[in-house]
C-alpha cells in the first residue's frame, strides 16, 4: 500500500527525512537534506508531498533563497582545471612552440591569465618561432578550488569579490531556489503508517480500522453513474397524467385501436363530410383495409339523417352525406373517435353518470416542421352526466390544470364541429410573460349525443391537449425530434429527472 | 382558421374608436377572435422575399386576424366591424333585404341541363349603386378570396364570379360545353384563349394551378354568358376580362356556381349582406331569378331570417348562471341574434339572420349567450359526479411492466407507429405481404407507408443514431403494433407488444433469454412446459440460424427471441452482434372484477330510448327477425349451428346457385359471426355479409328456411336461446322456463334495482388426451347468452395427459343459469365429454 502513496525508491528518502527532522532543531531545510543524501532535491519534494499526503506528520514552508551555480564552463573547469592550469599543465619541461598551444581549446585564454600569474614566458626569440616556457614549477588552481566549493554547496566561503570575479567570468551564476522549511507536524512520527483506502471487511472483522489511517475521499469528483435502466420522459409525463386523472375519478377508456373508420372519427362526432380535416392533406387514409365494413345500421342512418336533414333540434348541414365517405378507414385525428364509440355504448346501456379519461397516440398527414409529427399523443378528458353547465367545464378545468401546477387560466370562444360551446384554454406563463394556448375544450353538440341515443338532458363536457407540448416545455426541449422516435439522444434520456408536475 | 389582414388605422376609424394592440387584442379575446401578428406590408415582403424586394412597399400598420372557421359574416373588414359594433352596443345590426329592381324585370339566368354532369346549381344577385373606394374594392375582392379557401372548399363546392353588370347584358346562360368549344378573353389577359388552351395555360400560374383539377377531367365545362354571348366565366377556373369589376363599376352582378346548393345559398349571403353597405339604399340586395332546366324559377339571394324560440331557463341551465330573460335577450341581441321576451313564461323569441349560418341548433344560440355573458365571469362549479376510477386493464399491465424492466436496467425507447414497408420488412428478411400490415394510401414520405407491425425496427433505429453511447445498449418498448383483422369493424386491431434489444460485443441471448425469464416472473408465469412458458427453437428469417426460439405461454406462441441475423444488423447500419426479444402482452392480462371497456362497440342496438323518426317503420326489414329457429335446427344454439354447418359443407349458398334471400334471412337469423370450429359456416357467413348492402335487390327465397318465432316465445324470448324441435326437450324446457321465472320473479320482488351477477368456475372435460383443447376452448367460447361474459382460462392436467379446460365466467342470474350454460357446453358433443361447476360465488 506504502508503494501507492510513495515511490519504492522515495520510501527510504522519506523515513530518511523524518529521521533528520526528529534530531533537528527547529526543522531542515529540503535543500540541505537533498545535498548531503547526495539526491536530487526534486526528490526529496516528492518525499515532503507524500508524507503531506498522510496527514499532520510533517509541516513544511515553502521558502525561497539564492544560490550560487555553476555554469557550463564553470562545471568544465571545476572538473578539468582553470584554463590557465590547463595550459600551464601541458607545457613540458623544454617549452611548447606557441603556435603549438594556440591549436588547444583553452590556449588562447588561458595563455594570457598564466602570463599574468606569471607561471609562464614567452621567448620571442627562439629559434624556430616564439616558445613557451614554464617560470615555476609547481601552481595552485584557486579558481578551480573557488568553484569545487560552490560545486559542492558551500559557496558561502568564497568572499565576495572572489565570486563577483568568477561571476564576471561567466563561470557562476546566481539563482533562486525554492525549497521546503521542514518541522514536526502535530502528530510526527518517524514510522510512515500505510494510509488505507477502504474499509475492508476484515478491519471490521479483527478492529483494525481504529489504528488505520484511511485516504481522505476527493468530494469534488462525480460518483459512479448507478447500472439501472431510463424510462422515457415523454412516458414519465404520461404516466402522471394518467395519475391526475385517476386521482379525479376518471375512467380510462381503451384507446387500443389505432385504425378507426371515417364515421367514428368524423361522422358520428357531427363533422361534415367537406370538412377540411377530412381532406388527404391532413387525414392518413388506408388503402389497405380500406373500407369499414360493419356500422350499427340503426344509429348509421340516424348519423345520415343529422347530417343531411337535421333534427334533433337542429338544421343539420344540409348536404348528400354518403356512406362511402364514412365507411373509409384512416389512422384516427383524435382520441374523440373513442369517446364517440364509449358514448355510443353508454346511450345502449341505462344511462349512468361517467368520467373518462385516455392518453394515446394520434394521427395527422401534416407538414413537419420542429413542433409537429405526424404522429402524437392527444390526452382527453370527458363527463358526461345529467344537467352538465359550461361553469362545471371551467371548474373542472380549473381542477385539472391545478394538479398541473397551473393556476391562471382564461377561456376564449372557438369553433370546433362537434362541441358548442367551445373553448380555448390559454394559461398565464410566467416566464413568456403573456397568455399562452394550453388546451382546448367544449360541451359536445347535441347533434352528436342524441342520434347516439342519450337522454336529452345529459350533457357532456369535454377537454383535450396533447402530451408533447406539455413535455417539452417541461424538460426544456424545443425539437421535437429529440423527444420522440428513434433518432432521439439515448443520454438524454438517461439523464431525464422524474416528472412532477407541480409549480 | 382563417386569418383576416385588415389596416389597422382603418379598423379604428370604422369603429369610432383607438385602440392600443392591447386593447384590441382583449376585445378580440373577448369576441372569440384572435389578434394573431401585427405587421405591416413592407415586414411580410421583407421577410418572404428579402429586405431588397421591401423597399417601397407599405408601412401601414396591418392586423392579422384570426377568425373561427364557421363565421364567415367576420371574413372581411366590414363583417368585423359589423359584428364588433354590435357587440359594443354602438350599432343595431342592420336589416338586409331584398327589394325587387325599381325597373320593373330582374336579372335571370337561366340554368341548362347540361350542368349536371359538371356543377348543378348557380345562384345570383345584384347590387345596384354601389360605390367603390380602392379599400372597398380591395376588400371585396379579398372577402372572395376568403370565402373561396374556407367554406368554397378551394372553389369546389362553390365558386364566385362578379361582373359590372353594365358591360353585360341579361339574360344569362348558365351551360356546359366541351372545352374545345369555349373561348373567350379571361381576365387580365389581351386575346381569346379556347378553354383548352386556358387549362394549359394555367399550369404554371401559381394561384389558377390549384383549380383546374375540379374540371379538367370533365367532358364539358360550366360556362357562363349572357345574352349577346359574352362570356361572364368559366367557374371555378375564372372570369371573363370583359366584365370585369373597376373601381368605376356601379352596378355588380353575382353568380355563385356550386355543386352543394346549400353552401351556394351562404356563400351568395355573405357576398352581399357585406357589401350592400355602400349601395345607395344601404343593405338592401336586388333580386335575381334563376330559371332551373325543367322551368322551375327561384329568387335569390335568400336573405332568410329565421326565429327560434327558447327559455332563458334553458340557456341559464346551460351555461350555469342565472340571468333574466330580458337580460338574456340583450345578450343574444349584442351577438347580432335579434331577441326579445315574448312575454309567455321565460320564452324568448330570437331571430337569425342571414350572415349567421353557423348558427343551426339551440346550442349555438346558448353559446352566443354565454360569449356575451363572458366566458370568463361565468362562475366556476364542480360537476357532482361520483364515480368510481379504473384503469384500462392493459395500459395498468404495461405501466406495471415498465417500471420493473427499467429496474431490470433496460431503458425505454419510443418510437413512431409509422413506419415505411422496408422496415417492417425487407431490413428484417421478411415479404411486405406476410406481414399483415395495413397500408396507408396518401403518404408524404416513405416514412408513412405502413402502420408497424413490430417494434424491434424502431429500437434498431435507436441504436443506430447511438452508436457513439457506451456498450451494452439495452432498451425496450411496450407499445401498440397494427395488424390486420378482418373479425374487426374496420379490419385491423393493435396488438400490445413488448420488446427489448441487447446490443454488445457479445450477442448476449443470456440477457435477453434472462429478461424473458424476468418478465415471467414478473407476470407470475412459472417456467413450465404445458402450464407455464418455455421456449423452442424455430426458424426465423430475422434471426441467425440456429438462434431463434419461439416462445410458449401456457401452450400458445406468444412471441419469439433470439440473435438478430448478420443480415438484419447490416441493413440497419449497425456493426456489433444483437440479441432481441418481442412477445405480445395481451395474453398475460389478469382476472378483473370490474368490468373492462372495450372500443368494439355493439352492432345490434339495445335501444331503451325511443326517437321520434318517423322512418323506424321503414327499416323494420333490416332489422332482424327475433326467430332464431330454422329448418335446421335454433341457430342460436351450437347444435343448430353444427348442423347447418354440414348443409353448407358441400354449398356454396341455402338455396341454388346465387345469393337470394334465402341467404339473408339465414344470416340474420345467426345471431352473432359463428366460430371458426363451423369453418364452412363461417366461409358461408362472410361471403353472405358482403352481400349487406345490395340485399334489397337479391332475388327472393324459393322455400322458407326461417321459422317465425312462436307466440309462447314472444314474452320471455332471452331465456328461449335453447329452444328445441324435439317436443320432450320442449317440454322440459318448458319446465325449467317456468322454474326460472318463478326465481325471477321471487328475486326481482326482493332486489329490483339491482343487477345479481355469479362468477363461476367451470370445469369442461374432454373425451381423451387426443382432443384438440384449443378447438374446445373456442367452442365453449363460442357460447354466448345475453348476460354471459367469458373470462380467463387454463388447461389443467388431470393425468394420463388429459387435461381439462378451467374457465371462468361472470353471469346476470337473470339471464343465465348453470344448467343453461351446462346444456350449452355439453352440445358440443365431440369435444366435450362432460361440464362441472367448480365455483361458483356471487358478485
Amino acid at each position: 500500500i506504502l508503494k501507492n502513496n510513495l515511490g519504492m525508491a522515495d520510501a527510504g528518502v522519506a523515513e530518511t527525512l523524518l529521521r533528520r527532522i526528529e534530531k533537528a532543531d527547529g526543522g531542515v531545510d529540503s535543500l540541505e537534506v537533498a545535498s548531503s543524501l547526495g539526491v536530487d532535491h526534486q526528490v526529496v519534494v516528492g518525499a515532503v508531498k507524500s508524507l503531506q499526503a498522510l496527514g499532520d506528520l510533517i509541516s513544511a514552508e515553502q521558502r525561497s533563497s539564492k544560490r550560487w551555480e555553476l555554469s557550463e564552463e564553470g562545471t568544465e573547469i571545476a572538473e578539468q582545471g582553470s584554463h590557465e592550469a590547463r595550459v600551464f599543465g601541458s607545457i613540458p619541461l623544454d617549452g611548447l612552440a606557441q603556435s603549438e598551444l594556440m591549436k588547444l581549446s583553452f590556449g588562447k585564454i588561458g595563455f594570457s591569465k598564466a602570463m599574468s600569474n606569471k607561471w609562464i614566458r614567452l621567448d620571442k626569440a627562439h629559434e624556430g618561432g616564439p616558445r613557451i616556457f614554464r617560470t615555476v614549477d609547481s601552481i595552485q588552481d584557486q579558481v578551480r578550488e573557488k568553484l569545487v566549493l560552490v560545486q559542492k554547496g558551500s559557496s558561502s566561503q568564497l568572499e565576495e569579490k572572489d565570486r563577483n570575479e568568477l561571476k564576471k567570468r561567466k563561470l557562476l551564476s546566481e539563482v533562486t531556489v525554492k525549497s521546503y522549511w521542514i518541522t514536526k507536524g502535530s502528530s510526527f512520527s518517524t514510522t510512515i503508517t500505510k494510509q488505507e483506502t477502504e474499509l475492508t471487511p476484515d478491519m471490521i472483522a479483527n478492529g483494525s480500522w481504529k489504528e488505520k489511517k484511511f485516504k481522505p475521499y476527493n468530494f469534488e469528483a462525480m460518483g459512479v453513474a448507478p447500472d439501472c435502466g431510463h424510462l422515457h420522459p415523454l412516458m414519465k409525463v404520461r404516466t402522471q397524467f394518467r395519475q391526475i386523472f385517476l386521482e379525479m375519478g376518471f375512467t380510462e377508456m381503451p384507446t387500443n385501436n389505432f385504425i378507426e373508420s371515417s364515421f367514428w372519427n368524423f361522422d358520428s362526432l357531427f363533422q361534415p363530410q367537406q370538412h377540411p380535416a377530412r381532406d388527404a392533406h391532413d387525414t392518413f387514409f388506408l388503402s389497405d383495409p380500406a373500407l369499414a365494413h360493419e356500422f350499427p345500421q340503426d344509429y348509421l342512418e340516424r348519423v345520415k339523417k343529422v347530417h343531411s336533414e337535421g333534427g334533433f333540434g337542429s338544421q343539420g348541414y344540409k348536404y348528400d352525406w354518403k356512406i362511402e365517405e364514412a365507411q373509409k378507414n384512416i389512422l384516427r385525428t383524435h382520441t374523440t373517435a373513442v369517446s364517440a364509440r364509449m358514448l355510443y355504448k353508454l346511450a345502449q346501456q341505462k344511462f349512468t353518470p361517467v368520467k373518462y379519461f385516455s392518453i394515446d397516440r394520434v394521427f395527422r398527414n401534416e407538414t413537419l416542421d420542429a413542433t409537429h409529427l405526424a404522429e402524437f399523443h392527444q390526452i382527453e378528458g370527458v363527463v358526461a352526466d345529467y344537467g352538465l353547465t359550461l361553469g362545471d367545464l371551467i371548474g373542472i378545468l380549473h381542477q385539472f390544470f391545478t394538479k398541473l401546477g397551473i393556476t391562471k387560466l382564461r377561456f376564449k370562444p372557438a369553433y370546433n364541429p362537434y362541441t358548442e360551446p367551445s373553448m380555448e384554454v390559454f394559461s398565464y406563463h410566467e416566464g413568456l410573460q403573456k397568455w399562452v394556448e394550453v388546451g382546448n375544450s367544449g360541451v359536445f353538440r347535441p347533434e352528436m349525443l342524441l342520434p347516439m341515443g342519450l337522454p336529452e338532458d345529459v350533457s357532456v363536457i369535454a377537454w383535450g391537449l396533447s402530451l408533447e407540448r406539455p413535455t417539452m416545455i417541461k424538460y426544456g426541449i424545443n425539437n421535437i425530434r429529440e423527444l420522440v422516435g428513434h433518432k432521439v439522444n439515448l443520454q438524454m434520456v438517461y439523464d431525464s429527472p422524474m416528472c412532477r408536475l407541480e409549480s | 382558421m382563417p386569418t383576416v389582414g385588415v389596416k389597422r388605422d382603418l379598423l379604428f376609424k370604422a369603429l369610432g374608436k383607438t385602440y392600443t394592440d392591447e386593447e384590441f387584442d382583449e376585445l378580440c379575446f373577448e369576441f372569440g377572435l384572435e389578434l394573431d401578428e401585427i405587421t405591416s406590408e413592407r415586414e411580410i415582403i421583407s421577410r418572404e422575399q428579402g429586405d431588397s424586394k421591401a423597399s417601397g412597399a407599405s408601412d401601414v400598420i396591418l392586423y392579422k386576424i384570426d377568425v373561427p372557421a364557421n363565421r364567415y359574416d367576420l371574413l372581411c373588414l366590414e363583417g368585423l366591424v359589423r359584428g364588433l359594433q354590435v357587440f359594443k352596443n354602438k350599432l343595431e345590426a342592420p336589416r338586409y333585404r331584398r327589394v325587387s329592381p325599381v325597373s320593373g324585370e330582374p336579372q335571370k339566368l337561366f340554368i341548362t341541363k347540361e350542368t349536371a354532369a359538371v356543377r348543378p346549381h348557380a345562384v345570383a344577385a345584384v347590387l345596384r349603386n354601389i360605390t367603390f373606394t380602392q379599400e372597398r374594392y380591395d376588400s371585396f375582392i379579398e372577402l372572395q378570396d376568403k370565402l373561396h379557401q374556407n367554406i368554397c372548399r378551394k372553389r369546389s363546392l362553390v365558386a364566385i364570379g362578379t361582373h359590372d353588370l353594365d358591360t353585360i347584358s341579361g339574360p344569362f346562360t348558365y351551360t356546359a360545353k366541351p372545352p374545345g368549344d369555349i373561348s373567350f378573353k379571361p381576365l387580365n389577359q389581351t386575346k381569346e384563349y379556347t378553354a383548352t388552351q386556358l387549362m394549359s395555360l394555367y399550369k404554371t400560374d401559381s394561384h389558377l394551378k390549384h383549380y383546374l383539377h375540379i374540371i379538367e377531367d370533365k367532358p364539358v365545362y360550366p360556362i357562363i354568358y349572357d345574352s349577346n354571348g359574352v362570356v361572364l366565366s368559366m367557374p371555378p377556373i375564372i372570369n371573363g376580362d370583359h366584365s370585369k369589376i373597376t373601381l368605376k363599376t356601379k352596378n355588380v352582378f353575382v353568380e355563385c356556381t356550386a355543386t352543394d346548393l346549400t353552401k351556394a345559398k351562404i356563400v351568395l349571403d355573405m357576398m352581399v349582406t357585406m357589401f350592400s353597405e355602400y349601395c345607395s339604399q344601404p343593405f338592401t340586395v336586388e333580386e335575381a331569378e334563376v330559371v332551373y332546366p325543367d322551368g322551375k324559377t327561384c329568387k335569390y339571394p335568400e336573405l332568410a331570417y329565421r326565429k327560434e324560440k327558447l327559455s332563458s331557463e334553458f340557456i341559464n341551465q346551460k351555461v350555469g348562471i342565472n340571468e333574466s330573460t330580458e337580460k338574456i335577450a340583450q345578450l343574444l341581441t349584442k351577438m347580432c341574434l335579434r331577441s326579445q321576451a315574448t312575454g309567455v313564461g321565460d320564452e324568448i323569441e330570437v331571430e337569425i339572420p342571414p350572415t349567421r349560418s353557423d348558427v343551426i341548433h339551440a346550442c349555438d344560440i346558448m353559446e352566443d349567450a354565454a360569449m356575451a355573458y363572458g366566458f370568463n365571469n361565468v362562475p366556476h362549479t364542480t360537476p357532482r359526479t361520483y364515480t368510481v376510477a379504473n384503469q384500462f386493464p392493459l395500459n395498468k399491465l404495461t405501466e406495471l411492466l415498465r417500471q420493473d424492466l427499467a429496474a431490470a436496467g433496460f431503458t425505454e425507447a419510443l418510437n413512431f407507429a409509422l413506419c415505411s414497408e422496408e422496415d417492417v420488412a425487407d431490413k428484417l428478411g421478411k415479404k411486405i405481404s406476410e406481414t399483415r400490415a395495413v397500408h396507408i394510401s396518401n403518404p408524404k414520405t416513405a416514412e408513412f407507408q405502413v402502420a408497424r407491425t413490430t417494434l424491434l425496427p424502431g429500437l434498431l433505429k435507436t441504436i443506430a443514431s447511438n452508436r457513439k453511447m457506451p456498450l451494452p445498449l439495452k432498451l425496450f418498448e411496450i407499445s401498440d403494433v397494427v395488424l390486420k383483422d378482418e373479425t374487426k369493424d374496420v379490419g385491423a386491431r393493435n396488438s400490445r407488444r413488448f420488446c427489448a434489444v441487447y446490443y454488445n460485443k457479445s450477442p448476449g441471448f443470456e440477457v435477453i433469454h434472462g429478461l424473458l425469464d424476468r418478465t415471467m416472473e414478473l407476470l407470475e408465469v412459472k417456467s413450465a412446459r404445458v402450464d407455464g412458458y418455455h421456449i423452442q427453437a424455430a426458424e426465423d428469417s430475422t434471426f441467425f440460424p440456429g438462434r431463434c426460439a419461439e416462445i410458449f405461454a401456457r401452450g400458445k406462441s406468444v412471441g419469439r427471441l433470439g440473435v438478430l441475423h448478420p443480415d438484419v444488423i447490416n441493413r440497419f447500419e449497425l456493426t456489433m452482434p444483437c440479441s432481441a426479444l418481442e412477445m405480445d402482452i395481451e395474453p398475460f392480462l389478469g382476472h378483473t372484477a370490474e368490468t373492462t371497456l372495450t372500443h368494439d362497440v355493439p352492432m345490434q342496438e339495445v335501444i331503451e330510448h325511443k326517437f321520434p323518426t318517423q322512418d323506424e317503420s321503414l327499416q323494420a326489414p333490416s332489422s332482424r327477425p327475433t326467430s332464431t329457429k330454422t329448418a335446421f335446427g335454433d341457430v342460436s344454439t351450437a347444435a343448430g349451428l353444427k348442423s347447418l354447418n354440414d348443409f353448407l359443407a358441400d354449398k356454396s349458398y341455402i338455396e341454388g346457385f346465387a345469393a337470394s334471400q334465402a341467404d339473408m334471412a339465414m344470416f340474420d337469423a345467426i345471431p352473432s359471426a359463428p366460430c371458426s370450429t363451423f369453418c364452412h359456416l363461417m366461409r358461408w357467413y362472410n361471403h353472405i355479409k358482403s352481400f349487406q348492402r345490395e340485399r334489397a335487390s337479391l332475388p327472393s327465397a324459393k322455400s322458407q328456411f326461417v321459422l317465425p318465432a312462436t307466440t309462447s316465445d314472444a314474452s320471455d324470448d332471452d331465456i328461449d336461446l335453447f329452444g328445441s324441435d324435439d317436443e320432450a326437450e320442449s317440454a322440459e324446457a318448458d319446465r325449467i322456463k317456468e322454474q326460472r321465472l318463478a326465481e325471477y320473479a321471487a328475486k326481482k320482488s326482493k332486489k329490483p334495482a339491482l343487477v345479481a351477477k355469479s362468477s363461476i368456475l367451470l370445469d369442461v372435460k374432454p373425451w381423451d388426451d387426443e382432443t384438440n383443447m384449443a378447438e374446445l376452448e373456442q367452442c365453449v367460447r363460442s357460447v354466448s347468452m345475453d348476460g354471459l361474459l367469458w373470462g380467463q382460462s387454463k388447461l389443467v392436467p388431470v393425468g394420463y395427459g388429459i387435461k381439462k379446460l378451467q374457465i371462468g365466467c361472470v353471469v346476470e342470474d337473470e339471464k343465465v343459469g348453470t344448467d343453461l350454460l351446462e346444456e350449452a357446453i355439453t352440445a358440443f358433443e365431440d369435444y366435450v365429454q362432460s361440464v362441472d361447476v367448480a365455483a361458483f360465488n356471487k358478485i
